[in-house]
């Protein structure tokens, strides 16, 4: 690991400081499970280190109210997966944590880290590869013709098809969250957790649209006759510990048997975080059956290229929406208050 | 590099100076020489490193030790003392012989106490599904299901 300056942050400003102070290629650490592995691979070379840790006396709390879900950037996966609240009205939240990483990581994972985490794409992660645009702008991308078949299906470009590996954001992007930013300059900003990150484009190093030196604060889930009737299905090589293969997070609002809205995410076949709204158009305003799932997989995955050893994603996408739609369509639960 | 931390293992206060980049495992075992926790793959994927901070089971390699400042840290040392009966966990693993080469024993009993803890050893199934972020080689893990099953009930109050 390369040599770095550590500072502890007492408070969200003094964060702003240090990292401002530190220049471009200081990072926040806050549950460290994703950056100290990328600093050790030797992916990820800050030169300074700002310890988030105490911010989470002002930005680890989780509420429900009228408005929505809101959870604080620092609070642990453990923490809202296990969270009442959150496990009665937003399944599909505590699910996404829970069938994430293992006890140890959420324990240690903070959710603003979450959402930040890096593509498991062998490429990126091995600096021995000279191709990889993601870690090295220009130089290419092995994974086109390479060991792929982990790697996205939709979102990709020419010249990158890394996945997103996460579970959590693919929730937050279908029920249409909001991420709470804080500007180096102190002021906030809120903007659809969808727009957070960036499709890879010809600039697949650019994956978020955060600003230099810009804090996540926290997120907000709207409320919606929906949130209840949710649930985080995930395919995996193993039965746990394990990343998607195939994800959905599907939330629906039914209403005597006829879907008046539908809130879709996708995880493990994207290169971002994913809101299907082409397969929400098509359940909407109908009777949820066997054909009509089929019909909203097959409107997801529409635009799916696949690349070789990934050629399976699309249709085990297809399968894993369509199950995790009929599976929400019985849930048993209690009517949204 | 080298900065000045305080850390407490086991109850007991240590002061050191490290350089930033020591890992919490690294200072453990290299400079207080408990080497109870192991190193496996250092990259947080098999669970051989886990401690407890504050009573939360982590992993030690993806932890600095200038981070855990602060915390209690009790590792497999911290059990019990040298003439002390063994922790009803460790005394399970041994009845039920749930290991063969014993590598990632430490981590699979620090993080099996957090799992009773945490309440979630109510079947095998919710033990294999949160002891998942330990692997065992030997794959001694119907035995190691047994031992958590085992030191359950003599866990309480603890």
């Amino acid at each position: 690991m390369r040599p770095f300056a550590y500072e502890q942050a007492g408070d969200s400003s003094a964060a702003l400081r240090m990292t401002a102070n530190r220049g471009a290629s200081a990072q926040y650490l806050a549950g460290g499970t994703n950056l100290l592995d990328l600093m050790k691979i030797g992916v990820a070379k800050p030169v300074a280190l700002v310890d988030i840790g105490p911010l989470r006396a002002d930005h680890a709390s989780i509420s429900v109210d009228a408005d929505g879900l809101h959870l604080g950037a620092l609070v642990r996966m453990a923490e809202a997966a296990e969270h009442p609240d959150v496990l009665r009205d937003y399944p599909v939240i505590a699910q996404s944590l829970q069938l994430a990483a293992s006890q140890q990581l959420r324990n240690m994972a903070t959710l603003g880290g979450n959402v930040l985490q890096r593509t498991r794409c062998n490429y990126f992660r091995d600096p021995s590869w000279h191709a990889c645009n993601k870690r090295d702008p220009g130089t290419g991308c092995a994974a086109m013709d390479g060991v792929n078949r982990r790697l996205a299906v939709l979102g990709t470009s020419a010249h990158c098809i890394a996945h997103y590996p996460g579970d959590f954001a693919n929730a937050l992007a279908a029920l249409g969250a909001e991420v709470t930013l804080l500007s180096p300059e102190g002021t906030t900003r809120r903007i659809l957790f969808e727009e957070l990150h960036r499709l890879p484009g010809d600039t697949p190093h650019q994956e978020t649209n955060l600003h230099p030196g810009e804090l996540i604060l926290g997120f907000h889930v709207p409320a919606g006759p929906w949130t209840r009737r949710s649930l985080y299905l995930k395919i995996r090589d193993r039965e746990s510990y394990d990343f998607a293969q195939a994800s959905a997070a599907v939330a629906l609002a039914v209403v005597d048997g006829t879907i008046q809205q539908a809130r879709i995410g996708l995880g493990g076949v994207a290169t971002k975080p994913w809101r299907s709204h082409a397969a929400e158009a098509v359940l909407q305003g109908q009777r949820l059956d066997e054909a009509l799932a089929h019909a909203a997989a097959e409107a997801a995955f529409r635009d799916a290229v696949t690349h070789g050893e990934n050629a399976f994603k699309p249709e085990l996408g297809r399968r894993t929406l369509m199950r995790a739609l009929l599976q929400a369509a019985t849930m048993e639960i209690q009517p949204n208050a | 590099m080298a900065t000045d931390i305080m850390l407490t293992v086991n109850g007991g206060q240590h002061r050191l100076a490290v350089d930033v980049r020591t890992t919490l495992l690294d200072a453990l075992r290299e400079r207080l020489d408990l080497t109870g926790s192991k190193k496996g793959c250092d990259l947080g994927q098999c669970g051989a490193c886990t401690v407890l901070m504050d009573g939360r089971r982590v992993l030690s390699c993806l932890t600095l030790a200038v981070a855990a400042q602060g915390a209690e840290v009790t590792t497999i040392e911290g059990l019990a003392g040298e003439h002390d009966p063994l922790h009803p966990m460790q005394q399970a693993f041994l009845e039920q012989d749930a290991y063969q080469c014993g590598y990632c024993t430490p981590g699979q009993i620090i993080s099996a106490i957090a799992c009773v803890k945490e309440g979630h050893a109510n079947s095998a199934d919710e033990i294999r599904e949160y002891m998942s972020g330990n692997l065992c080689r030997c794959a001694a893990y119907p035995k190691i299901v047994a031992a958590v099953q085992q030191a359950k009930p003599l866990m309480k109050g603890r």
